[in-house]
């Protein structure tokens, strides 16, 4: 009797509906101690409990109806799941031409724009006028960057924050705020730290990358993880060139003097919101253009299938080492524009948490698709930015992550190819799926 | 006859223990259209890795004599290297970037051998713009040539088995090869297809004097096709000549067609 009753798939999909939303529950819930050991459903009468403040006491319930409701989703799911079957064919129909969609795409960049040239009048509350610089605009630029390595390329980095750590560190060196003497002995403009630090992230990125690119997969991964580490370690560590764990000398902020122009992008956030949007967008087009280029196609060719690409003459190492560079030198500017604008860097920002965030915001907002990335990183960030601005009742700040944690599984369980996908991918995964196509299958030709 | 294309001097390729050919001499010459058959683990898709780079065999020689008949070793070249030099190639199972248009598919290989120039593909110059120009003029002539004009705008998945060989033809022929390797052309292919393939191949060896290099099992086509054949069994060269001669060779006999004619006819 009991046993039939579980062979029934929706009672099954139920208890599971409960069993996730009880391990909520007891996540979120006030601290286990012995005197309360079922505190994470009953809740706590002396302090409030934290799922968002929404609950004051007896958690079970209203997780209970969580539950009823993430059961009532699922199902609602599935059986539209059943209308979609016809995925393959949908990804496999021809795409409407480049000239059908241009009118529809300007016009939507244009509203992008004008939005994002006026947000700054809109919201004059500081706190959110300096995290569109800091946290939005700087993790754009950094995810847009990290989208051509791993959407673009199809290569797994984890050490990406080693490359914007070189170019905040380049920054202060060309600025005078290190220990070490200034490039020339002169004190520099954070301007012209730009080219050269664009170039010290290239150089970086292609002595990582010439060597370890010939690796597949999870070692590459290994590789740019091991650097990332050793990048923060040198920055702690070599006290007389970096400044130690103490931080730099103070980096001053941009400023421009062509004749009779002068200008000082000061304390105040505004001005630099809208340096960091003409460096976006620059960055934007230029990326949009690279991959509906020939390198942008021969990406592609790689990640699909690198045989094929080699057999038509493509030079992988070559292009993958490419990619590398270009994402590193993007990682290198986001560097300078942090370093300049917040005047000190210590080498305790530069972390593996750091370079995961930015693979999560690539992940969330698509894998290889620009608009995507940009959105998800948008998204993510506001996001984030928000629970710090005004914390949910009993929210902390490290909770952060248990929340990242759980948007990225739901987002690979149900759209695997980010918020917005790319449509290359987008094919690539259902094609996959269907059991066609060789993107990320690791092969060196047939066996004899 | 002096005009060889390929020289395979000795050519000894080892996995471990496992000798995938051994001692394996054979040539072709310019504009020939050329045929290696033997039956199943012969060794022949090996020979085809070797001579693209995909493989590097231990022992041997192979020349490629490219463009002005210059010779160039293969052994130790990479595989995108070769291609450069100019050898294309197919695949056994056919290998498209199954997400690309069939378009997008040839082009890729009508703009592989330029530079690559990042800054340019950036700031799309006009360099950039006149190779854009240049590919696609270049990838709607080959798609013409193999006959897939109107599948051009199709994901490259989608296509049927025969248009998916014609479209990987028109990829290899957009490196501007001298020499087309291909690798059982015909395999899940119907017999209408199989002979516009036919024809197709003809007309790329008369047409455009790319000479063929080709793997088949499907003994009507390979013997009204190929004006020379080698049969290859357990790694090795066991015999060399004309349709005619092969048919009658009392060695090809014995070990291809012999008392399992049934079983090594049939594709796996």
């Amino acid at each position: 009797m009991m046993m039939t009753i579980f062979q029934n798939l929706s009672v099954r999909r139920f208890l599971s509906s409960v069993a996730v939303v009880a391990v909520i529950a007891v996540m979120t819930g006030p601290a286990g101690s012995t005197e309360a050991p079922t505190a994470g459903f009953t809740g706590s009468f002396s302090e409030k409990s934290s799922f968002f403040g929404l609950f004051e006491t007896i958690r079970w319930v209203p997780f209970l109806f969580i539950a009823v409701v993430f059961f009532a989703v699922w199902t609602l799911w599935l059986s539209r799941g059943e209308q979609l079957k016809g995925g393959v064919s949908k990804a496999l129909a021809a795409p409407r031409s480049a000239t059908q969609r241009r009118p529809v795409r300007w016009g939507i960049t244009l509203v992008f724009l004008f939005v994002a040239i006026i947000l700054p009048h809109v919201i004059s509350d500081p706190f959110w006028q300096a995290a569109m610089v800091e946290q939005i605009g700087v993790y754009i630029l950094l995810a847009i960057g990290l989208n051509v390595v791993v959407g673009f390329a199809g290569l797994l980095d984890l050490g990406f924050v080693a490359f914007y750590a070189i170019g905040a560190y380049t920054t202060a060196w060309v600025t005078g705020a290190l220990p070490t003497p200034p490039l020339f002995g002169i004190h520099m403009d954070p301007f012209f730290a730009i080219p050269i630090a664009i170039l010290i992230a290239m150089l970086a990125g292609i002595i990582l990358g010439a060597p370890t690119l010939r690796l597949r997969g999870d070692y590459l991964a290994i590789v740019t993880l091991g650097f990332g580490e050793i990048i923060t370690i040198f920055a702690n560590n070599l006290y007389g060139i970096t400044g130690g764990s103490q931080g730099t000398a103070v980096i001053p902020h941009f400023s421009l003097h062509l004749g009779p122009i002068k200008y000082l992008w000061g304390l105040t956030p505004v001005p630099y919101y809208y340096l960091t949007l003409v460096f976006v967008v620059l960055f934007l087009a230029a990326f949009s253009l690279l991959e509906h280029s020939r390198v942008g196609r021969a990406w592609t060719a790689i990640r699909e299938d690198e045989v094929a690409a080699e057999s038509v003459g493509i030079n992988p190492l070559k292009y993958k080492v490419m990619a590398f560079a270009i994402g590193a030198s993007t990682a290198g500017f986001a560097g300078v524009v942090t370093a300049s604008q917040s005047n000190n860097i210590f080498p305790s920002s530069f972390t593996l948490q750091f370079s995961i965030n930015i693979l999560v915001l690539v992940i969330f907002g698509g894998m290889g698709s620009i608009v995507g990335v940009v959105l998800g990183a948008i998204v993510i960030q506001t996001g984030s930015m928000f629970l710090l601005h005004s914390p949910p009742a009993g929210y902390q700040p490290s909770d952060l992550y248990i929340y990242l944690g759980a948007l990225l599984m739901v987002m690979m369980i149900f759209r695997p190819a980010g918020l917005i996908p790319s449509r290359r991918r987008r094919r690539e995964i259902r094609l996959s799926e269907a059991g066609e196509g060789h993107a990320d299958e690791v092969l060196t030709g047939e066996q004899p | 006859m002096s005009d060889k294309i390929f020289d395979v001097q000795n050519v000894t390729l080892r996995f471990g223990g496992v000798v995938s050919l051994n001692d394996v001499s054979l040539h072709q010459n310019r504009g020939e259209i050329l045929a290696v058959i033997g039956p199943n683990g012969a060794g022949k898709t090996s020979l085809f890795n070797s001579l693209t780079g995909v493989y590097q065999p231990q022992e041997g020689t192979i020349t490629f004599l490219g463009r002005d008949a210059k010779p160039i070793s293969i052994i130790g070249k990479k595989a995108h290297r070769v291609s450069a030099a100019g050898v294309a190639r197919t695949f056994q199972a056919s290998r498209m970037f199954s997400a690309l248009t069939a378009f997008e598919n040839v082009k890729i290989g009508a703009e592989s051998h330029r530079g690559i120039g990042v800054l340019g593909a950036m700031l799309r110059g006009p360099a950039t713009r006149r190779g854009e120009k240049t590919s696609d003029a270049k990838t709607e002539e080959l798609l013409k040539f193999v006959g897939m004009t109107d599948k051009a705008n199709v994901i490259s998945a989608s296509l049927s088995y025969g248009d998916r060989r014609r479209l990987e033809i028109a990829r290899g022929l957009a490196t501007d090869p001298q020499v087309l390797l291909l690798d059982e052309p015909a395999a899940g292919t119907n017999p209408s297809e199989k002979i516009q393939l036919t024809e197709l191949i003809r007309k790329v060896r008369n047409e455009m004097g790319v000479s063929i290099l080709l793997i088949e099992h499907d003994m009507k086509l390979v013997m009204s096709l190929a004006e020379r054949l080698y049969v290859l069994n357990f790694g090795g060269v066991i015999a060399e000549g004309t349709p005619d001669e092969i048919r009658s060779n009392p060695a090809v006999i014995d070990a291809y067609l012999g008392s399992s004619t049934v079983e090594t006819e049939e594709r796996t």
